[in-house]
Formats: C-alpha cells, structure tokens, sequence
C-alpha cells in the first residue's frame, strides 16, 4: 500500500497545507497542483520577460521549508509546478535545497513548435467550436500538451526527491506513483482507470475532506485545521480515501461522491491521457472514521491523442460597481444602468457584450433566488468586454460620475475606476499521440 | 406534496469552458428514484431560465446515487471571457436545490 496526499488544489490554495500534511501523519508521495488553463500565458509573460521565470513561484521555498522532513520521513513530491520552465523552477528548488535530487518532465510545451507541427497538418480545431487553430495564430500565448502520468512515473525511476512537471492532466501526478510502485502497464487500463478516479478524488484538495461541501455544512468539525485528502492505494487498484487522525474536515461518502462528480462529463467516457475511467463502475463503502473504500473500477484503452491547452488573446474587459442604499435601492440600481447604457450608447461605443448583475439580489443565482423585497443595499456591477482596448477604457469612467449627477445614495466607489484587463481566453484542442515527445532531466 | 430539492439531494458544481456542471446526489439511496422522476433534463432548463443559453444534459449514476447534469452556453463565454461573479458555475448547483419538486410523503 502506498499513500498520496494532495497539499495544493490550484495555485493559491491554502499555503500551509503541504507542510502540515508532511508534520502531521504517515505520507510516501505529495502531489501539489498549480496549474489553471490560464496560469499558464501568465508565465510565458513572465519567461518573456526574464528568462529565469515562468513558474510557480510559490513552490520552491515550500520545498525549502519542508526538504529536512522529506528527508526524514521519505516523503517524495510531485508537482506541475514547472509551468512553462520547469528548469528554471528545479535549479531554483536546488539552489534553495541543496541535498535534493530534482527530476523534471519536459516535452508538454509546443509553442515554440506550433508551426511545424501546423505545417505537418495538424489543424488543431478547437473541441467545443470546431474553428482551426490558424485561425488565431498571431495571438496564441501559450501552447500545452496535457501529459499523462507514465513520463512522470519515468522521472520517479531517478530516484528524484522531487518530480517537476509542465502541464499534465492534474490526476496523473498521482497516477505516477502507482506505475512507479506496483508496476502498471500502458494496457492496465482497469487499474489506470482506478488511479485516475483516485487522483480526481484529491486533485482538488480539501474539497474531499468536507470544504465546499454542502451536507451538514455547519456540522463540520474544526474547518480551521482542515486535513487536505490522502489516498492509500493497493496494487490491485482499490484504494481508500482519508485523511490525517486529528486534523478538521471530514470524510464521509457524501462529501466524496460531491467531489467525484465535481467538474466532469459524461461518466462513462472520464478521458484522461492514460486511459478513459467509467464512474458508473464504482463501488463506494463509507467506513467510519474518515475512510471510504473504492473498489470495481473498470476502464477502456486511452485515446490515440492528447489535449492540448492553448492561450490567446480575446480583447479587453473591465467591470465596475457603485453601491446604491435603501430604500428603492434595487430601482436606484437599475436607473443607473440605464443611464450608464444611455451613455455608452450616445458615445458611440461598441462592445460584444455589456452585462449587468444586482449583487445582493440575483447576481449568482438568477431566476432562482429567492424574492427579497425592499433590500437594504444593492451592489450595481456592469462589466462590459470586447476588441478595442480604449473603448472599454472611455467606459470605466462613467460609473463613479453617478455619485454626483444620478440616483441618490450611491457609495462604495472608494476603488476608483474599474481597471481595464486583458482577455486571455482558452483553446481547447486535440493532437495525435506520437506528435508530442516527452523526455526527463535530471537537474543538478 | 412540493419540496424544494434540497429535502433529498445536495450537489456540486463547477465549469469547463461555457459549460457548468451539477453533480446532484441523493441523501439516501431511496430518494435516487425520485430525484430520475422529477429532475428531467427539461424541468432543469426552464429552472435555470435566461442563465443558461443552451441544452440541459443529464447522466444517471445509480451506483451512486447521483445525477450529473451538463448545462451548455451557461456561463457567458466561461472563464476568463465571462462578466458574471459565478463566471465558473460555482453556484449553480445552490441554484439547482431550490427547485420545486412533487414527491410521496413515503419517500422523504
């Protein structure tokens, strides 16, 4: 039996997380996750501008900070935290913690390839619209293959301390582990399948071990100290989810069975790079004490391809709000809108969209909110986006005059104007297997 | 008799692309048959009403309890092109256990 815990569900989360799952219990692998579809144009702008940058800057002084227990307890970590330079990120890790051996997996970024493999006639369409990537050459940002976990089980082989990765499906940092130690096959694709649902279970961390989770919310103990998730995996695929004894959270199959079906699609065809999981195959056992057991998971051969993440520039947005009081504040709110679009109008600006949401009313929920009449403060919020940078520019500075010359009782715009921000939008895409080629460094 | 859903499931949600997602998920394995019955792909399109641009597709898992419910266009371009505050779908699945549905008083 091996155990993987997550300490990282997405760049930003709870920073003290990883440490306290080395400080707090038994662990033989961590995996910490950074990587969101547009984290990465953010640092390929990063690496235009200094060559040394373009990761997750946060990752090496964790490792520093937790190199000394790692050692002690043989506790080895894997992450996506190399970005689009997992060498710059390893020698940073070196360099900050010297006694550890840093394996990296490279062959996941293609932007600098985009062309010859345009060229060799792969169109890369994008998956939801079916336009080619030609299309929007001039402004890609970023170009990602998500790699699978048997390249990352390779880095393993090094006997590397610590495993950095590119973009990769964010399961098979914990899928790794699993070929490393109990020797899976590319054709396991039963077992893979089981590794697969195991690492989709706690790639999102702490929302396996009762964060985010609306059963008996309030009842959940001490959500201050909350365990993040660790899976004990046996070599027949089966495997029990849980978390440190004495840490908050809880882990129950409610809250489990949230997270299974957090962010998927069809259950039957879950299709990673290492093989397709079918969800309708899975045998839960809520155990008590914080354990639930899976078992019966069956899957089908991986696709012939792999998916590729691509950024590009979209155009320009911004969004503003003032905060109108009672009473009539909802009628206050709305007059303003009116005023704001009457404006836009008159100016002649053109937008693709320009949206309008009464926070406090129904912004999120929409014709299901509950009815609330007569609120006490109604926060306006007009987001506007669309291809000419200054004309959403001319609209950020029509909201804060409505102060002075509109409805009565505005405030909130202690901010200033709204700040324009670029759109970097995201392409998902296909591309056949063979075109991608991994290979993986040691880096002293 | 008419219930909110919550009475008997609870969910999750989230996105891909302009896509959100609803795990729903029975509280007890005998509410799974009402929760077939009442949530139809349809009854959950009219709910979300001017929300969601596009079609509702619904999956069954009866391993699990659950449904899981794929609503399209339903995030005003999704990601980092969406104007909304939910821009992930973070809420539809709150949204969702408002709903109405007619239940036997035996299955509660």
């Amino acid at each position: 039996m091996i155990r993987i815990a997550n300490g990282q569900g997405f760049w930003g989360d709870w920073l003290e997380a990883p440490v306290r799952l080395v400080e707090q219990g038994p662990l033989d692998y961590l995996m910490l996750d950074y990587l969101a579809e547009v984290t990465m144009s953010i640092l390929q702008k990063q690496k235009a501008a200094d060559p040394a940058l373009g990761y997750a800057r946060d990752f090496p002084p964790l490792i520093a900070r937790i190199a000394k227990l790692i050692r002690e307890r043989h506790v080895r970590i894997l992450a996506n935290a190399g970005g689009v330079n997992p060498i710059a990120c390893a020698k940073e890790v070196r360099r900050l913690a010297p006694g550890l051996k840093v394996a990296v997996v490279l062959g996941d970024d293609i932007l600098d390839s985009l062309d010859t493999l345009l060229a060799a006639g792969h169109a890369m369409r994008n998956m939801d619209t079916g336009q080619p990537l030609s299309t929007i050459r001039e402004e890609i940002q970023s170009a990602n293959a998500y790699l699978g976990a048997f390249p990352i089980a390779e880095a393993l082989a090094t006997g590397a301390d610590v495993v950095i990765t590119g973009r990769c499906t964010d399961s098979s940092l914990a899928v790794a582990p699993m070929i490393h130690e109990f020797g899976w096959k590319e054709d396991d694709y039963d077992l893979l399948a089981a590794g697969t649902i195991a690492g989709h279970v706690i790639e999102c961390g702490a929302q396996s071990t009762g964060g985010n989770s609306q059963v008996d919310w309030q009842s959940i103990p001490d959500m201050a100290d909350i365990g993040f998730p660790i899976i004990e995996v046996e070599a027949d695929g089966t495997f029990t989810v849980t978390k440190h004894d004495g840490t908050g959270g809880r882990v129950t199959s409610a809250v489990v069975k949230e997270q299974l079906l957090y962010e998927i699609g069809d259950p039957r065809r879950y299709t990673m790079a290492d093989c397709v999981a079918d969800f309708t195959t899975i045998h839960l056992t809520d155990e008590g004490h914080d354990r639930v057991h899976f078992s019966g998971i069956r899957g089908a051969p991986r696709p012939p391809t792999l998916k590729v993440s691509i950024s590009y520039h979209y155009g320009w947005k911004a969004v503003g709000t003032l905060v109108f009081t009672w009473p009539q504040a909802l009628e206050k709110a709305r007059a303003a809108d009116r005023i704001v679009r009457t404006h836009l109008d008159q100016l002649g600006l053109h937008f693709e969209k320009i949206h309008t949401e009464y926070f406090g009313v129904n912004a999120c929920l929409g014709p299901a909110a509950p009815p609330i009449t007569d609120p006490a403060e109604v926060e306006l919020r007009i987001g506007v986006r669309g291809a000419d940078r200054k004309a959403v520019d001319r609209f950020t500075r029509e909201l804060i005059p409505l102060v002075l010359n509109g409805p009565p009782g505005a405030t909130g715009y202690g901010e200033g104007r709204p700040k324009v921000r670029e759109i970097v939008a995201y392409w998902p895409a296909l591309i056949p297997r063979q075109a991608i080629r991994t290979r993986v460094e040691v880096v002293e | 008799m008419k219930v909110p859903l919550s009475r008997i499931a609870h969910t999750r949600s989230g996105d891909k692309g302009d896509l959100s997602n609803i795990g729903v998920i029975a509280r007890e394995e005998r509410h799974y048959a009402a929760l077939v019955r009442e949530l139809t792909p349809d009854r959950v399109e009219a709910h979300f009403g001017e929300l969601v641009k596009g079609r509702v597709e619904r999956f069954e898992l009866p391993n699990l309890g659950a449904l899981n419910f794929l609503l399209y266009e339903a995030l005003d371009g999704g990601g980092t092109i969406s104007l909304r505050t939910d821009a992930q779908g973070k809420t539809h699945g709150a949204a969702l256990l408002a709903m109405e549905i007619e239940v036997e008083e035996g299955e509660l």
